[in-house]
């Protein structure tokens, strides 16, 4: 495999050399917080440097400094040395910068060749050079070794391609140094390898590789060296080697971690509920199962499998082909969320952004939102009621904010679950169903979520959780459900003596 | 902890009020001018400078021309003074001639005059100026009128009734268009439903309630039954959205030529004017207060409005909806019927415009409306509210209506031709818009 080389000179390992980007300093506030106090960063060419942090440490607008997307307060950024001051995405990118976002940057109705070329469209006498553009996307992603539809909008590509497809144009415009945030959320395993093949390639041709994660395990496989942030500030910074992984979650949280999944002693209940042959489409082919009270049943299995899909099924949020839900006993008619949430059943959606909250409106108003019902007299709102809940809950769940009428999207990732969480705890849900409730978040928050569904099932609800995330399933489940292409193909209910290993297997059926 | 910087805020939170109130004062500024006092408030400082001027007995004449409160100037004069102990010889309403053959009937009688109380205007004419050489018979009697102030034509209070009275059409169909745009979606057939719902009126009361004789039982029925049909056709326009996801530009865009096509069809494409005078009481009147009662309608309409939005559910349902449906619809909120009414509630208010204009104009024409659409979607952004759903507010819309009606009242009142009227609009709308955008920045 051999590359368009980036133009820099090869792995400069001489220590005389400027390194390739260097950070000194760099401190940004937003009304009302501060999001960096002083942060000093190096990347070397031809290394992957691992940040990583917990949600609102500052990785992300560290990340948007270096794209150009926010401008620094005070402090200086350099590249091979040279002073640099980016007041848009599109002077960091003219400098060699990449960043790939977790959301990409792509327009959905485009090609890959054309979302390539965007805005730096190669012409001849005025006219697009379309073939041209073509050999040469089809020549560099034969070179990356992967196969991508040159033709197909890019919203029909798997995640995986459309990461290609960014990487690709990264590639093109000559970036040397390129930034990743949390680049394998959304992949599966074998597409998490060839990523970090290609990482590697990169790396030896002398690209400097800013990388963001969460997944620790990862950090070990790809990084060189890391930088671990805390409230706006550096805390560390160490080769790979020199670092474990217990260290480094006690510098992401700032106190020593006991244990990342906490205990809990529960005696399981009756069944409280129960599906039978639930159905949809290609999606959901024929699922039962029962989850009892006081019990934490974990959906798991290879994206794709119909988890989110059944869970949607048992919400109501769309339209079931066939089968059967029972509360309790009780047959219910589910035809629309409101029906589910009328019976007590409450879903925390995979996606907060999109599905969980109104970003651009307050805390309060989305914490009321399913809620209003109960504090509602003739139509209106009793504010005092809503407010004296929504402060028991930031207290209890201890959410992080400067003011609950602040817009929601101004929190971090780890906040905003709590505030979805809250609205649902609210509600006093007998069955709370979990789609990914740490996805994104980071580490002290995950554990703070866990001891609160711990409390939820030994006041004696019951927790259906969907997780990609093995280790979670492994040590918070009760009982664990693998599911493979729309159908339930295994079930594990000696957990404590169950491997990842085991549930892979029955994962890929 | 930087504080955020809160004046600058406030600033571009209520930016819309600052910029009105600026315009507000910038007319009067160029409006002001000498006035005169008129009606019953002249009456009583003439009937006042009349006694001071000759405390016993005075034999007085009452002149007043054919101006607005003119009428109730004289007759409120005649009689303070009469209760006064003053003899009111005669009193003259009109044109200067009928002041002319009062004035022969004292002289044939043998009388004389000691005052003349006049309005500004009658003080004016040469027949009150030149009396001394024309009637020197009724001796010298001493000319009284109202005494003058200097005041901006803009801030007069009529002038103010006709701003609030020209713009109520308008302002009360953006609250159904702000309830839309708030939803995320816009309502392109108001201006139609605006004409639709006055020919419906006027027709009803034509031909069904029995024309220029109709009761006020009839009017009322006509004018419901306008304002229901356009709630339904709004209704339907909901439906075609909820149901199957058309977009609202598309279907309210339909609804609109159809429901402009049906007005000129029940119309057939003429005015229906056979309407009883009484019908113009909605427009025209004013009862509480010297206040028209199409303002006061406007006022309590955006008084339910604004609590509606701030304090009930259905307005937290309705922002939400907005800001993003499928987080409120995975959070139990009834997506379609909160759609569903934001779009009857849209089409029922443009019928009650209509209404409103058929009442002003005392008839019903299918011209009625006719790019209101824009107007009403001009004024709701004005306000501040984002077309892209979740934000907006009820207030800000009422400002932005008025915004729009100070530009053109003030730009009517200092002789701005209309064509320069709509470039000048079309900037204020714009401005607007950067203002707000200035604000998202932040």
């Amino acid at each position: 495999m051999s590359l368009p080389s980036p133009s820099v000179p090869l792995s400069s390992t001489n220590p005389t050399n400027p390194p390739l980007l260097s950070l000194s300093g760099i401190v940004k506030s937003f009304p009302g917080v501060w999001a960096l106090r002083g942060v000093d960063l190096q990347l070397n060419a031809g290394e992957v440097l691992a940040v990583l942090g917990e949600n609102g440490a500052g990785k992300s607008t560290l990340m948007k400094i270096i794209g150009g997307a926010h401008a620094a307060d005070v402090g200086s950024l350099a590249i091979d040395g040279q002073q640099q001051r980016f007041q848009s995405p599109q002077e960091s990118r003219a400098a060699g910068v990449a960043v790939i976002y977790q959301e990409f940057n792509l327009v959905p109705a485009l090609t890959a060749v054309e979302n390539i070329f965007l805005g730096q469209e190669e012409t001849t006498g005025g006219f697009l050079a379309r073939s041209q553009e073509r050999e040469q996307v089809s020549a560099l992603f034969q070179r990356m070794g992967v196969e991508v539809d040159l033709d197909a909008p890019c919203r029909r590509l798997s995640t995986a391609q459309q990461q290609l497809v960014e990487i690709a144009k990264a590639l093109i415009h000559k970036a040397r140094i390129l930034v990743m945030d949390e680049p394998t959320a959304a992949l599966t395993s074998h597409e998490v390898e060839k990523l970090f093949a290609l990482m590697r390639e990169l790396r030896r041709q002398g690209m400097g590789i800013l990388y963001i994660s969460h997944r620790l395990e990862e950090v070990f496989t790809i990084a060189d060296r890391v930088t671990i942030l805390r409230d706006g500030g550096n805390v560390s910074d160490c080769p790979i080697h020199a670092i474990t992984r217990d260290q480094m979650i006690e510098r992401m949280v700032g106190r020593p971690l006991d244990q990342e999944f906490p205990s809990r002693r529960v005696t399981r209940g009756g069944p409280r509920l129960e599906v039978s042959g639930l159905r949809r489409g290609k999606a959901v082919q024929g699922i039962s199962f029962q989850v009892h009270r006081g019990e934490i049943v974990a959906l798991t299995g290879l994206v794709g499998a119909g988890r989110t899909e059944t869970v949607r099924l048992v919400f109501g949020a769309d339209p079931r082909d066939a089968g059967e839900i029972r509360l309790d006993g009780q047959v219910l008619d589910i035809r629309s969320p409101r029906d589910a949430i009328e019976a007590g059943i409450g879903l925390l959606t995979e996606d907060r952004k999109l599905q969980g909250l109104v970003l651009r409106h307050p805390i309060r108003e989305n914490f009321g939102l399913p809620n209003l019902r109960r504090w509602c007299r003739r139509g209106f709102v009793q504010h005092l009621r809503e407010r004296a809940e929504l402060d028991h809950y930031i207290a209890a769940l201890r959410i992080r904010l400067s003011n609950p009428e602040e817009r929601v999207g101004n929190l971090s990732g780890g906040n905003q679950q709590k505030v979805v969480l809250a609205k649902w705890l609210a509600r006093d849900c007998e069955v709370l169903i979990f789609d990914e409730p740490t996805r994104g978040i980071d580490v002290g928050a995950k554990y703070e979520i866990y001891l609160l569904m711990n409390e939820l099932v030994a006041a004696g609800k019951s927790i259906l959780m969907i997780s990609s995330e093995l280790p979670e399933v492994l040590g918070m489940a009760d009982r664990i459900l693998v599911l493979h292409e729309g159908r339930i193909t295994g079930e594990i209910t000696d957990v404590a003596h169950a491997t990842q290993e085991q549930i892979l297997q029955l994962a890929h059926a | 902890m930087p504080e955020p910087m809160k004046p600058a805020r406030w600033l571009a939170d209520y930016g819309m009020i600052l910029v009105l109130v600026l315009l507000c004062t910038f007319f009067s500024a160029v409006t002001y001018s000498e006035q005169s006092l008129t009606g019953e408030v002249a009456a009583r400082q003439v009937v006042e400078a009349v006694l001071k001027a000759v405390p016993n007995g005075a034999r007085v004449l009452v002149v007043a021309s054919d101006q607005p409160g003119d009428a109730a100037f004289a007759a409120r004069v005649e009689r303070d003074l009469t209760a006064a102990g003053a003899r009111v010889l005669a009193s003259a309403t009109g044109e200067p001639r009928n002041a002319r053959e009062a004035m022969q009937k004292i002289q044939a009688a043998g009388g004389l005059l000691d005052a003349i109380a006049a309005t500004r205007v009658a003080g004016g004419w040469r027949l009150i100026t030149d009396l001394a050489s024309d009637f020197p018979s009724l001796g010298s009697p001493r000319v009284i009128t109202p005494a003058s102030y200097r005041w901006p034509h803009f801030l007069k209070s009529e002038n103010l009734l006709n701003i609030a009275n020209q713009i109520a059409v308008i302002a009360i169909v953006a609250i159904g268009m702000t309830l839309v745009i708030i939803t995320g979606g816009i309502d392109l057939s108001v201006g139609s439903l605006i004409a639709l719902a006055a020919v419906l009126a006027a027709g009803f009361i034509r031909d069904q309630a029995g024309g220029v004789t109709a009761s006020t039982g009839g009017m009322v029925l006509g004018c419901l039954l306008a304002i229901l049909v356009c709630g339904a056709i709004g209704g339907f326009s909901g439906l075609m959205i909820t149901r199957f996801a058309i977009p609202p530009f598309i279907v309210t865009l339909a609804t609109m030529l159809v429901g402009s096509g049906m007005a000129y069809i029940l119309a057939q494409g003429q005015s229906i004017y056979q309407i009883p005078d009484s019908f113009v009481w909605l427009g025209r009147g004013a009862d509480l207060f010297g206040l028209p009662n199409a303002v006061v309608l406007l006022l309590v309409l955006y008084a339910l409005a604004q609590v509606l939005m701030a304090r009930m559910k259905l307005g937290r349902y309705l922002y939400a909806v907005g800001g993003n449906a499928e987080a409120a619809r995975l959070s139990g909120v009834p997506v379609r019927r909160v759609l569903l009414f934001a779009y009857v509630a849209s089409g029922l208010l443009a019928g009650l415009g209509g209404v409103i204009m058929a009442s002003q104009l005392k008839s019903g024409s299918p011209t009625y409306g006719n790019m209101y659409e824009l107007y009403v979607i001009a004024a709701v952004v004005v306000g501040g509210t984002s077309l892209s759903g979740g934000e907006g507010r009820m207030l800000g819309t009422l400002t932005g209506a008025f915004t729009i009606a100070v530009i053109q009242n003030g730009m009517n009142l200092t002789n701005v031709e209309s064509y320069t009227q709509k470039v000048v609009l079309g900037l204020v709308i714009l401005g607007a818009v950067l203002l707000d955008k200035l604000r998202q920045a932040r």
